[in-house]
């Protein structure tokens, strides 16, 4: 139990240091990220809409965390092999499992630090005020999503295993695709009819549903200053439906892994060029 | 009868390159490798770039898979039993793959913790060890990318051995060194395995290297052990002076020309 759980640290001090060394990009991503945010949300302040501001916010938001912790686990592995230290990890006596969970807990801590600097700078840009929302119900959603967040994310990372050239560029092609059919910033029945089949499978359609419900969007009861946020008995179906999809994602990114890192070891493939 | 420490039958190993849409050729990096060597030795496997060294240290590392032979390493075989062999293995490559951000200490934590280490008992030792090979305490918490090449070299020695492992797998280590820390590294590799009674395996290029360090030396070209025995055994063999000309005659190459065809060299069949 002790080694588990120093292997597990293992990944969490690299990446706290890693965050410390790189700094500066790091402010850089986060002022990125909430200058993106806010440019989506004055859209509905423009248009002086309490309710499409609300509805953007919470877009901007719930993408942040997900799109964050995706992209931590799924950028994992190229991050590896940028630094050419691949190959020694791989060789470690630490089991995929534990491995791929100390990334995932570094990139939701990541995740959670980003989303608070986006709320908190959202704050300036608009009268956003969380009185009425029903926060626990959010947490309690974004904690059963990130489970199939993190297969999501386990199952993109064997793209730069799989091809060391063009692996990392295809992690983003998919992350891009869940941000086109998940309904972040505008119903997904907007969407041709042809792509919102997808919707349905991605679980950020399911979470972003949820949260919106939780924290009063879309409620006409909810004005400035105060939200009416649902209990969490009303987002049970969403609920449901993510903790099946993290019940089969989460596996799934395991197997997958598992099996592309056999099939690299018997073409070479983890090798720092390729 | 005690296990070896490495016993290797019969390997092989090939690996796919498309040419083109429909074709692909296929490359034996290894073909029916067969040596053994016992607790305790120091063992030089010589050969040029694409003679295969490197392939056969991944796959004793479980970074490869064989497609046929057997390889065991302390008793446990590959691949069957990787966790096992990942617990008794150290390596070092060419190239000192680290997170070139993070410092000396940072990285070694990070290797001591990833094999479930205590953080104080490993720093302690990566110290002494740092100590052994010349490096100086101030350097501990210097970013790698600041470092030299040798020094570089000698933090990725630590690394291996921070682990205290009993098997140690050297991949040309003191390439592109400074004579200063060429002979740092080969001074404290004598004393490890004359100290801790480690097993080594070492590939390089320098003859020089392999005559002072190894007990017994393979000669690899083109995926193929060709000879293999004591640096004397190995001269008398080829009736030659040198260890240079004994592997050019048992071969019949020279490492330098076969370096220069990098690491593509070793025997191609399309397919």
């Amino acid at each position: 139990m002790e080694t588990t759980m120093r292997q597990t640290w293992a990944f969490i001090f690299r990446g706290y240091h890693l965050t410390r060394r790189y700094i500066s990009w790091v402010i850089v991503f986060n002022f990125y990220a909430l200058v993106t945010s806010a440019t989506v949300a004055l859209i509905g302040v423009a248009a002086q809409d309490y309710q499409l501001t609300l509805t953007l916010v919470v877009g901007a938001l719930l993408w942040n965390f997900l799109s964050s912790l995706y992209n931590e686990i799924a950028m994992s592995i190229a991050y590896e092999r940028w630094e050419g230290t691949l190959e020694y990890t791989f060789m470690a006596p630490v089991s995929r499992l534990i491995h791929l969970s100390g990334i995932s807990l570094f990139a939701l801590m990541n995740s959670i630090v980003q989303t608070v600097v986006v709320l908190v700078g959202l704050m300036f840009f608009t009268n956003l005020d969380l009185h009425g929302a029903n926060l626990p119900g959010v947490f309690l959603v974004l904690a059963v999503s990130t489970v199939a967040f993190v297969g999501l994310g386990l199952m993109a990372a064997v793209l730069p295993v799989m091809s060391p050239e063009r692996g990392a560029e295809a992690t983003h092609i998919f992350q891009g695709s869940l941000l086109l059919v998940s309904g972040v910033y505008y119903p997904v029945d907007v969407l041709p009819r042809w792509l919102q089949p997808l919707s349905m499978v991605s679980p950020a359609t399911y979470t972003l549903s949820a949260c919106r419900k939780l924290i009063g969007v879309g409620n006409s009861a909810s004005v400035p200053g105060h939200l009416a946020g649902s209990s969490v008995s009303a987002v049970l179906p969403e609920l449901l439906v993510l903790a099946v999809m993290g019940a089969v994602l989460m596996p799934l990114g395991l197997w997958v892994f598992g099996r592309i890192e056999a099939w690299a070891k018997r073409a070479g493939k983890l090798k720092r060029t390729g | 009868m005690e296990d070896p420490a490495i016993k290797v039958r019969n390997l092989s190993k090939s690996f796919r390159k498309r040419i083109g849409f429909l074709k692909s050729s296929r490359l034996w990096a290894l073909t029916d490798v067969s040596f053994v060597v016992e607790k305790g030795e120091t063992y030089g496997l010589l050969g040029p770039n694409g003679s295969g060294k490197s392939s056969l240290i991944r796959i004793l590392s479980t970074l490869l898979i064989a497609e046929g032979g057997e390889v065991s390493l302390m008793g446990y075989s590959l691949p069957g039993e990787q966790e096992q062999v990942r617990r008794i293995i150290g390596r070092v490559s060419v190239d000192a793959a680290f997170y070139k951000k993070l410092s000396a200490r940072e990285n070694l934590l990070y290797t001591a913790l990833l094999y479930g280490q205590k953080a104080s008992e490993a720093e302690k030792r990566a110290m002494e060890i740092l100590k052994q090979l010349g490096l100086e305490n101030t350097k501990f918490s210097t970013p790698l990318e600041e470092m030299s090449r040798g020094m570089q070299q000698k933090i990725s020695i630590a690394r291996a051995l921070v682990i205290n492992p009993p098997l140690l797998l050297l991949d040309e280590p003191t390439t592109g060194l400074d004579p200063k820390s060429r002979r740092d590294v080969q001074s404290f590799l004598e004393d490890l395995r004359r100290r801790e009674g480690t097993t080594i395996l070492l590939t390089t290029h320098d003859m020089a290297e392999a005559e002072r360090l190894c007990a017994r030396i393979g000669f690899l070209a083109r995926g193929k052990l060709v000879a293999e025995g004591t640096a004397d055994e190995l001269k008398k063999l080829a009736g030659t002076e040198t260890l240079d000309d004994a592997f050019i005659k048992l071969t019949g190459e020279e490492l330098a020309n076969q370096e220069e065809a990098g690491e593509e060299a070793g025997v191609l069949e399309v397919v």
